[in-house]
C-alpha cells in the first residue's frame, strides 16, 4: 500500500465536497450560503503555496547538486500549482460578487494574488526561453527562488500592512476568529489536506510523465 | 493633482527601465571574465545596483524639474515626496538589476526582460504611487508612515535576495 495517499486524498476530497455542501454552517448575515464556499477557496492558495514552496525546496537543490531532475520537479509543480491559483482567483471572484457587490475590487490582496500568478507564468516563460538545459536550470532556479519570496511578501505581508477588503487582513478579523466553528473545521481542515494531497498527486504524474519523456529522447 | 502623479511615476518607469536595462548588455563576455577575476560577484552586483539607484534618482529629479517647469508643481509636501523618490528609485533599480543579469543570459532578449520586470515592479509602483498621492495632498510622515515602511521592506528583501542569488547566475 505505497499508493496510500492517493486514496486518502480522494476520500478526504469526495468526503470534503459532500459534508461541505450539506453539514450544518452557521448563519451569519451577507454571507448566508456562501460561506460554504470557505471549503474550496481557501484549500486552493494552501495548496497552491505548498506546491510553489516543495518546488522551491527542489530549486535550492537543483542550485547546490545541479541534478536536472530536480529542475524537472521544481517546473511541474509549479505547472500544477498556477492552476491552483487560477482556481482560487475564479472561486474568490464568485465569492466576492455575492459579498462585495464585484467580480473584482482594487484590493490589495487581489492585486498580490493576480501579480504573483504573472511572476509565476513569467517563471514559465523564462524556463521556456533557453535552450541550453544546466543553464536554464541554474536561470529558472534562481528566479523561482525569487519569486516564492516575493509570494510570501505581496500575499502574506503586504495586506496585512495596509487597508484591505479581504477577511484576516488590514485590520479586518479572519474566519477563524469567530464564525470557523467545530462543525465547519470539520470539513474546512479536511478539505485543506485533501487538496494539496491531490495536488501533489497530479504533479507526481506530471514529474514521472516529463521523467519518461526525458528518456525517450535520450535514447 | 492624481493625473500629476500617475503621468511622473508613468514617464519614471519607462525611463528608468531604458537606463538600467543596458546595465549587464552593455559587456561583453570577456569583459566578464576579466571582472570574475578582479572580485566578487556580491561586488558587482552590489556596485551595479547602487549605480543604477543613483541614475534612477538623477531621472526621477529631472523629471520633477521638467514636470514643475512644464506642468507646475502641485505636491504640498515635497520633503516627503523626495523620501518616496529615493526608496522608490532604490527599489526600481534592485528588481531591474537582478532581472536585466537574468536576461542578459538569455541572448539579450529585451521583451523577456519586460515580461520578467513588470509583475515585480507592480506592487512597489502602486505603493510608491499610493503614498505620492498622499504627500501631494500635504499629509505628512504620520500619515504616510505605512507605506514609507513598505516600501523599504520589499527593497531590503529585494536587495538580500540579489546578493544571495546573483553568484549562481554569475557562475554560468
Amino acid at each position: 500500500m505505497r499508493n496510500w495517499w492517493k486514496a486518502l486524498a480522494i476520500i478526504l476530497l469526495v468526503y470534503s465536497i459532500i459534508g461541505g455542501f450539506l453539514i450544518e454552517v452557521p448563519k451569519q448575515v451577507i454571507l448566508y450560503e456562501s460561506i460554504r464556499n470557505l471549503y474550496f477557496h481557501v484549500p486552493m492558495w494552501f495548496a497552491m503555496i505548498t506546491l510553489f514552496f516543495i518546488s522551491m525546496i527542489y530549486s535550492i537543490k537543483n542550485l547546490s547538486s545541479s541534478n536536472l531532475k530536480d529542475d524537472r520537479k521544481a517546473i511541474e509543480m509549479v505547472n500544477v500549482g498556477i492552476i491552483f491559483g487560477v482556481l482560487g482567483i475564479a472561486t474568490g471572484s464568485i465569492w466576492a460578487k455575492f459579498t462585495w457587490g464585484a467580480f473584482w475590487t482594487n484590493d490589495v490582496k487581489l492585486n498580490g494574488s493576480a501579480i504573483t500568478m504573472l511572476i509565476y507564468l513569467a517563471y514559465v516563460i523564462l524556463r521556456g526561453s533557453i535552450e541550453d538545459e544546466q543553464k536554464r536550470a541554474r536561470i529558472a532556479a534562481v528566479y523561482n527562488i525569487f519569486a516564492f519570496v516575493l509570494l510570501l511578501v505581496f500575499i502574506g505581508i503586504l495586506p496585512r500592512m495596509t487597508d484591505s477588503l479581504h477577511p484576516g487582513n488590514g485590520g479586518n478579523p479572519g474566519f477563524n476568529n469567530y464564525d470557523l466553528d467545530n462543525n465547519m473545521k470539520l470539513v474546512f481542515y479536511p478539505a485543506v489536506f485533501g487538496w494539496i494531497l491531490f495536488g501533489l498527486w497530479v504533479s507526481n504524474i506530471r514529474i514521472r510523465m516529463a521523467n519518461l519523456k526525458e528518456q525517450l529522447l535520450d535514447n | 493633482m492624481t493625473t500629476w502623479i500617475a503621468l511622473y511615476w508613468i514617464v519614471l518607469i519607462f525611463a528608468a527601465t531604458n537606463a538600467s536595462i543596458q546595465s549587464f548588455k552593455a559587456e561583453s563576455n570577456r569583459q566578464f571574465l576579466y571582472y570574475y577575476s578582479l572580485c566578487s560577484p556580491q561586488a558587482i552586483i552590489l556596485s551595479k545596483l547602487f549605480f543604477n539607484a543613483i541614475l534612477i534618482l538623477l531621472i526621477a529629479l529631472i523629471n520633477w524639474l521638467f514636470f514643475t517647469v512644464l506642468l507646475s508643481n502641485p505636491l504640498e509636501n515635497n520633503l516627503l515626496f523626495s523620501v518616496v523618490l529615493l526608496l522608490g528609485s532604490l527599489g526600481i533599480s534592485g528588481i531591474l538589476t537582478l532581472i536585466s543579469a537574468i536576461a542578459a543570459k538569455t541572448n539579450n532578449n529585451s521583451t523577456l526582460t519586460a515580461i520578467l520586470a513588470f509583475p515585480i515592479l507592480l506592487p512597489m509602483i502602486l505603493t510608491a504611487v499610493k503614498a505620492s498621492v498622499l504627500c501631494g495632498l500635504g499629509f505628512g510622515w504620520e500619515d504616510c508612515k505605512d507605506y514609507i515602511m513598505l516600501m523599504g521592506l520589499i527593497n531590503v528583501v529585494i536587495i538580500a535576495l540579489s546578493y544571495i542569488l546573483f553568484p549562481y547566475l554569475w557562475r554560468s
